[in-house]
């Protein structure tokens, strides 16, 4: 035939046929979108068919544990061969989907407490792994060769036409929607409450196939909260350093704080040591962070001029709704969060700072425990050159100016800090010949050793004894001195070459305290802003609102 | 801005010292160079301190003299050992003769030193027998109490044997721990997760609501001080009518409050207005709630 | 637990501030510093007790430093030890010879 270029006729619509039978198969249960919960298991058995990739919504606080548990429930016989492509592995369910035959198949990006189990499950061959990524990476697989059949989201509220209300912890929610939604999948949400009307509309209702109101509320852990009560003075030190050392010198106004107790150190300083320091204005005035606790006092003595946040954290809503100029508030007057934007907007910050468990002597470092698998998460992302960026600040240039660069074309460079006690807990120490991430890469045949931070994305570490700046380091032994030099008394410290030490300390490739105008005997607690949570209350004006474990009174 | 505060509850027990007492006046007994140490505790594998955890001695709160005796709650939680108790029993005893315008005990402990067992608990004994003849003698015994550790266990009991209590509301005061009833009586009975019901059933506000505290004072050890200074002198009746009558008011405060199962239910009893608010006020307003010292006196 | 002594060679000449300071408590990654002036012609004689077994050339390293770091002499140093990490150890040995010295401020 003329003009007909294809051999064989296809159809071009299979996915959205197969969706139309799956709506078919469901309207045995419910005659609109909202579903019984006790009718949830028959539900996911009609909807999903063997084989298809699942998405389970779930990331360091909200999760859709109903529905996860529900999967679980389901029958092996008509769901098996499942391929599960969720970001966080952390409740039993999740797991349990695998033990009992469920699901075969998964990509993930981090599985925290379950990471033991799920080492076992994968020794036992019931979890055949495709890869660990990053928050990033997966759900741009989402997009890609990894889009989910069936989707579970967990959202505040629904009405009856299924718009969604995520409220404050949006997180994840909309790039699983878009994903799902736009390639004929199906979205099925747990929400917390039915209403009327929601307060706005995060999820419009033409893109969620069903609701089902969960029996309890889904579960929220506040897990970036950091009692200021159990910061050391060994942490406010390196934070001292950190503002003195890298804030100052390279002029940072945009960051992205990971969370710890040495970050929440910084930021609990700001008011007052970097205050002292005249820096008001000067750094600091721009997060990619969640509504940490501890920034309370930073904002309220004027620093922060804006946050963006990937998730939310409980106890902080009010607050944060009180602070629209700051953080990113709907119409509504609750913040929306959104984790890929944060993460991109962090990715093109000027410096990332966030701590590690070992470093080696390249500079690469992981998180990598021995006996788990444990995965990524959203550091990678933050914690990396933006090779993509173009755009100029002083502290991006002056980077790129101290590091060494073949050719002669002018480059800026993101600063990637890694601040760490050079032993931890049980007196290991952080800074190690090798990683024990090559071994695990052995032990569960990973491709690669899980590294968090690559040595070569990696600008300054920060420990008690003081800072490597490893752009200024031009050969890979002055990296190594440089790193020795500050690695205090563990065995790699220990082996230092003191003479080249010396003289990496004389172009600043080294730097301590008393190098860069440090006094030690000002780390003392009375140097933190909040010394309680009771004080972050009052530096709120009783806006936050922490939960009952943090509180003394 | 930062907290200008001292705070009592992140001091360690020699820095309260120094801010509660008059500069320089301290005169330390059996100090640290002594090395009057725990016998029990290298035979366990743990660790000692030079003054086994509190220091003892002689000094003055605005101009006045005393006798103090500060639990130092970082070293085993405060715990009370052999040696340590010996020390709290000798300052009493040493009341008795001097005669100070009071003794004052800045507890902060879980009770018993455990791997001390025997030792820990007559040592108890005798501070609480000290305690009651040190009163006797006409001295002011003063508590206070406001450190990580609360005051709990015998020294709890201690601590209700003194003249009067001073607190803060990050202070607790309690015969068994959170955790030891939860362990006990069950997650539904308490949950010591819950440090918000923690600090309402054994915390500095309930305390002085129910009339065991005698002042309720801001995590500041001026204020400790001042509170305490107050107290010097003033010791109270401990005559057989007194004891009766205590005992009474203690029957009559167990049928009033029976059934309760939070601070909020006793204070709603106490008739306090809106009782849930409670936690949240500040000192001054949490203060302005209790009846005058007049109609206290009543 | 285990007890350390090390005799190291000092400075003359260190006019103390007082005749003993006791910084720091006796607690998990905690610890306690005494610092005592002694006529050991010169020499500073140092006792550690530890709940942590096997670093004692890393004790050595650490109270090395901090001697001539502040050039004391004529002392004895006495340190018990709940598992404080080398970074602790040094801030607590610098605060007590700050008081020792009378350079505290």
């Amino acid at each position: 035939m003329d003009g007909d270029f294809t051999t064989a006729r296809r159809a071009w619509n299979t996915l959205e046929t197969n969706h139309r039978e799956r709506l078919a198969r469901a309207s045995a249960i419910t005659g609109g979108k909202v579903v019984d919960a006790a009718d949830t298991v028959a539900l996911l058995e009609a909807v999903i068919e063997p084989g298809d990739r699942v998405c389970i919504e779930g990331n360091n606080q909200k999760h859709a544990d109903f529905l996860a548990k529900c999967l679980s429930q389901c029958s092996p016989e008509r769901l098996h061969g499942l391929h599960i492509v969720q970001s966080n592995l952390a409740l039993p369910a999740h797991l349990d989907v695998f033990e009992r035959g469920i699901a075969d198949r998964l990509d993930f990006c981090y599985s925290g407490p379950q990471g033991l189990r799920m080492g076992r499950l994968v020794d036992e061959g019931k979890i055949k792994l495709g890869a660990i990524h990053t928050y990033l990476e997966l759900y741009s697989r989402y997009f890609c060769d990894l889009t989910p059949r069936v989707s579970f989201i967990a959202a505040e509220a629904a009405d009856a036409d299924g718009n969604l209300y995520t409220g404050a912890n949006t997180e994840d929610t909309p790039a699983i929607v878009e994903a799902t939604a736009f390639k004929s999948g199906i979205l099925i949400a747990q929400v917390n409450r039915l209403v009327d009307r929601v307060p706005r509309v995060d999820v419009p209702g033409d893109w969620v196939s069903f609701v089902v109101q969960a029996p309890k509320p889904h579960y929220i852990e506040p897990i970036f909260t950091r009692d200021p009560a159990v910061i050391s003075e060994v942490q406010i030190l390196m934070a001292m350093m950190v503002i003195r050392g890298i804030y100052e010198e390279y002029g940072i106004t945009r960051l992205n704080h990971g969370i710890g107790f040495d970050t929440a150190a910084i930021e609990l300083i700001l008011p007052t040591y970097a205050e002292d320091l005249g820096l008001k204005g000067k750094i600091c005035q721009y997060l990619s962070v969640n509504p940490c606790p501890t920034l309370i006092p930073a904002i309220e003595s004027g620093f922060i001029e804006g946050i963006h946040c990937a998730g939310s954290e409980l106890g902080m809503e009010a607050y944060v709704s009180a602070r629209s100029d700051v953080f990113f508030i709907g119409r509504d007057g609750t913040m929306r969060s959104n984790r890929i934007f944060c993460q991109l907007a962090g990715h093109y910050a000027d410096l990332f700072i966030g701590s590690t468990l070992q470093i080696d002597l390249e500079g690469n470092s992981s998180t990598a425990t021995l006996s788990r698998i444990t995965g990524f998460g959203g550091a990678p992302n933050f914690g990396c050159e933006s090779r993509g960026r173009r755009h100029a600040s002083p502290g991006w240039l002056k980077a790129g100016r101290e590091q060494p660069r073949p050719g002669t074309m002018p480059r800026g460079r993101k600063l990637v800090v890694q601040i760490v006690e050079t032993f931890g807990d049980g007196m290991a120490p952080t800074f190690v010949e090798r990683l024990d991430a090559w071994t695990l890469q052995e032990r569960f045949g990973l491709p690669l050793p899980p590294v968090m931070v690559y040595g070569e994305d990696l600008t300054h570490i920060v420990t008690e004894e003081g800072i490597a700046n490893l752009l200024l380091c031009e050969t890979m032994e002055e990296r190594e001195q440089a790193i020795r030099g500050v690695a205090g008394y563990t065995p790699v410290g220990l082996a230092r070459d003191r003479a080249m030490v010396e003289r990496l300390r004389e172009k600043g490739a080294v730097r301590y305290p008393e190098d860069m105008g440090v006094d030690p005997r000002l780390a003392t607690r009375d140097l933190l802003a909040a010394r309680s949570i009771r004080d972050l209350v009052r530096w709120s004006g009783g806006l936050y609102d922490p939960p009952a474990r943090f509180r003394n009174w | 801005m930062r907290p200008a505060r001292h705070s009592y509850y992140e001091a360690t027990a020699r820095r309260r010292l120094a801010g509660l007492l008059d500069e320089g006046s301290f005169r330390e007994y059996c100090p640290p160079t002594m090395r009057l140490t725990s016998p029990h505790l290298p035979a366990l594998g743990v660790p000692v301190a030079f003054d086994d955890g509190v220091a003892v001695g002689e000094g003055r709160v605005q101009g006045r003299p005393v006798l103090v005796a500060a639990q130092e709650g970082g070293f085993m939680g405060g715990a009370v050992g052999e040696v340590h108790g010996a020390k709290i029993t000798g300052l009493l005893e040493r009341a008795l003769d001097v005669r100070p315008d009071g003794v004052v005990l800045l507890l902060d402990t879980g009770g018993v030193r455990l791997h001390e067992a025997n030792a820990g608990l007559i040592a108890m004994g005798e501070i609480q027998r000290a305690v009651l003849a040190v009163r006797h003698a006409g001295v002011s015994v003063i508590a206070a109490i406001g450190g990580r550790n609360g005051c709990y266990g015998g020294m709890s009991m201690v601590a209700r044997s003194c003249d009067r209590i001073v607190m803060s509301e990050e202070g607790r005061l309690s015969i068994s721990g959170p955790e030891v009833i939860e362990t006990v009586e069950g997650i539904e009975e308490f949950d010591s997760q819950d440090r918000a019901l923690v600090w309402r059933t054994m915390g500095g506000k309930h305390r002085r609501l129910l009339g065991e505290a005698d002042a309720l004072v801001p995590d500041d050890i001026g204020a400790f001080r001042t509170a305490i200074a107050g107290f010097l002198d003033r010791p109270r009746p401990i005559t057989l009518d007194a004891l009766m009558a205590e005992q009474a008011r203690l029957a009559a405060r167990l049928e009033r409050f029976a059934g309760c199962r939070d601070g909020v239910e006793v204070w709603e009893r106490l008739g306090v207005a809106e009782p849930k608010r409670v936690p949240d006020l500040g000192i001054d307003a949490f203060n302005a709630l209790l009846p005058s010292p007049a109609e206290a006196a009543e | 637990m285990e007890h350390l002594e090390f005799d190291i060679a000092g400075w003359a000449g260190v006019n103390p501030a007082r005749d003993h300071v006791l910084v720091g408590v006796v607690g998990s990654g905690n610890l306690e510093v005494m610092i005592e002036r002694a006529e050991l012609a010169g020499r500073c004689a140092v006792a550690i007790d530890t709940s942590i077994h096997g670093f004692a050339p890393t004790w050595r390293r650490v109270v090395e430093d901090f001697l001539a770091r502040h050039r004391l002499g004529d002392v004895r140093v006495s340190i018990n030890d709940g598992g404080a990490t080398p970074a602790v150890v040094g801030l607590r040995l610098d605060q007590a010879a700050a008081e020792y010295t009378g350079g505290v401020r």
